[in-house]
């Protein structure tokens, strides 16, 4: 790469870095006025948590974190009960206009909480972040002008599905393996959140893989995405504490890894072990701060707001 | 004709599906709800220059077009035809008009130019970046009228109109982009 230009693209980015500044500051005042903990766990683990489509990069002995979901509900199982981390996560082979192999996740957790409490906490941050950071509670994209202070759509995977691939979701289930995410992608997410934020929720339970079955409907996971300006910030769950139908579900995912030739991770027993001891009902949630900032930046691609991306 | 993973392309990337090549315009990366990775794709047809979305799954495979390029020296033409020599072999290639489209009338004798080839069928022809045409009309320009970006159209030899400034006359010679058809300066005047 050419030195100069390279140094001109740097200093070009002075608008995203300040912003990315001001934003990760915000983020960590939203959550210690509101009692939560901050805390890191290790970036490089020996028992990855097991999930269908989510690859660690190998490091050294071990894998680096594709999320420090795992040791954030020891902590909860310890008796802490409002958590938050913000750090990088690995994940290896993503690269696309939203996904870098390295990017920064906020999680977040709340005992005696579930996704609907969490759901109400992404309300107040992106709301409060947009108002303070752009002094506005609108984001403009694709033509759109997306209002985060309207009230949120909110779509359960099922009507979702009938309303926009005009199928059911187990019909699509039963068809090959990847119908359900190419439908999502073609079909149901070009028509959420564009002008207001879009929650999709109540996904089948083969989609998540950590989240509590939804009371009423054993087939289906109490997890939800949010869609801001048309693109997905966050996932949350309410969270699985049941360590035997967490061991059972981490088996078998082992179990279809290994048909598929992906690298299959040891269980992590300690977590496990502290489900066992006793996970109090809770709340977390995923939400990708890369994509946040190129949101409240109105930029196109993470490589646009990275000073240092992968892909280039 | 071999095959290679999806995970592997990236625009500007060529693939070959139902017998045609297909040029990748457009690759985003996508994983919705913790699903498998698909490669959501703008594809545009080499032949034809339709456009197509197309979205692949990791496990997909596609094919990759045997394409080939020739070096080649413009000839002649013949009824629809226009004759090329491979610099190579010198054997004679012909082209139909179709796949020149008005690329034909920038053709000069001797021209050396490249041929895309799918397997055995040429697809593309490119010509030389810069070509000199003479002009052989044109109205005289408006006298006084010194405005840079006011054009007039003239005629080639071979029929075609191009527009070029002003003070470009009949029996000009001009110089042509092939890429996009048109004038680029005035070589020497009549």
């Amino acid at each position: 790469m050419n030195t100069n230009s390279d140094l001109q693209r740097l200093t070009a980015l002075r608008p995203a870095l300040q912003l990315r500044a001001e934003l990760t500051a915000y983020i960590r005042a939203f959550f210690r006025d509101r009692g939560f903990l901050e805390v890191d766990t290790p970036l490089r683990l020996a028992a990855p948590a097991l999930e269908e489509f989510i690859d660690a990069e190998p490091a050294g002995t071990g894998w680096l974190r594709t999320s420090p979901e795992l040791q954030l509900k020891r902590l909860l199982a310890a008796g802490y009960d409002k958590l938050f981390q913000l750090g990088p996560c690995f994940r290896q082979g993503e690269l696309g206009r939203l996904h870098q192999p390295e990017f920064t996740m906020l999680e977040w957790y709340r005992a005696g909480a579930d996704y609907e409490a969490i759901l109400a906490d992404t309300r107040a941050l992106v709301i409060g972040a947009a108002q303070a950071l752009l002094g506005r509670t609108t984001l403009e994209r694709n033509g759109h002008t997306c209002n985060l202070a309207a009230a949120w759509d909110d779509w359960t995977v099922d009507a979702a599905f009938a309303r926009f691939a005009g199928q059911t979701v187990d019909q699509v289930l039963a068809q090959d393996d990847g119908a359900f995410e190419t439908l999502l992608v073609e079909k149901i997410e070009p028509h959420l959140g564009h002008d207001q934020p879009a929650v999709l929720r109540d996904y089948p339970l083969a989609f998540g893989a950590l989240a509590r079955r939804k009371p009423g409907r054993p087939d289906r996971a109490e997890r939800w995405e949010l869609y801001l300006a048309g693109i997905e910030l966050a996932n949350a769950y309410s969270e699985l504490t049941d360590a035997a139908e967490q061991r059972r579900r981490f088996l078998a995912c082992a179990e279809r890894r290994r048909r598929d030739g992906r690298p299959v991770y040891p269980l992590d027993e300690a977590f496990l072990a502290a489900l066992e001891a006793g996970l109090p009902p809770c709340g977390g949630i995923a939400l990708g701060v890369d994509r946040l900032l190129l949101l409240l930046a109105g930029a196109r691609d993470l490589r646009d707001v990275l000073p240092f991306p992968a892909g280039t | 004709m071999s095959n290679i993973s999806v995970s592997e392309l990236r625009k500007g990337a060529k693939v070959e599906m139902d017998g045609a090549p297909y040029l990748i315009t457009d690759f985003d990366f996508c994983k919705p709800g913790k699903g498998q990775a698909l490669y959501r794709c703008k594809l545009k047809n080499m032949i034809t220059g339709s456009t197509m979305d197309k979205t692949w799954r990791s496990a997909d495979k596609v094919d990759t077009p045997d394409l080939s390029n020739r070096d080649v020296t413009y000839s002649h033409s013949e009824v629809d035809m226009f004759v090329f020599m491979d610099s190579e072999t010198f054997d004679q290639i012909h082209i139909p008009a179709s796949v020149l489209g008005n690329q034909k009338y920038f053709l000069i004798e001797n021209a050396e130019c490249q041929i895309l080839f799918h397997g055995e069928k040429p697809i593309e022809v490119t010509l030389p970046i810069f070509i000199e045409k003479r002009i052989t009309h044109t109205e005289p320009g408006a006298r006084g009228d010194t405005a840079t970006n006011v054009t007039k159209p003239a005629t080639l030899d071979n029929g075609w109109e191009i527009q070029v400034p002003l003070f470009v006359n009949e029996g000009d010679l001009v110089k042509i982009d092939t890429r996009t058809g048109q004038y680029s300066e005035r070589v020497s005047k009549a």
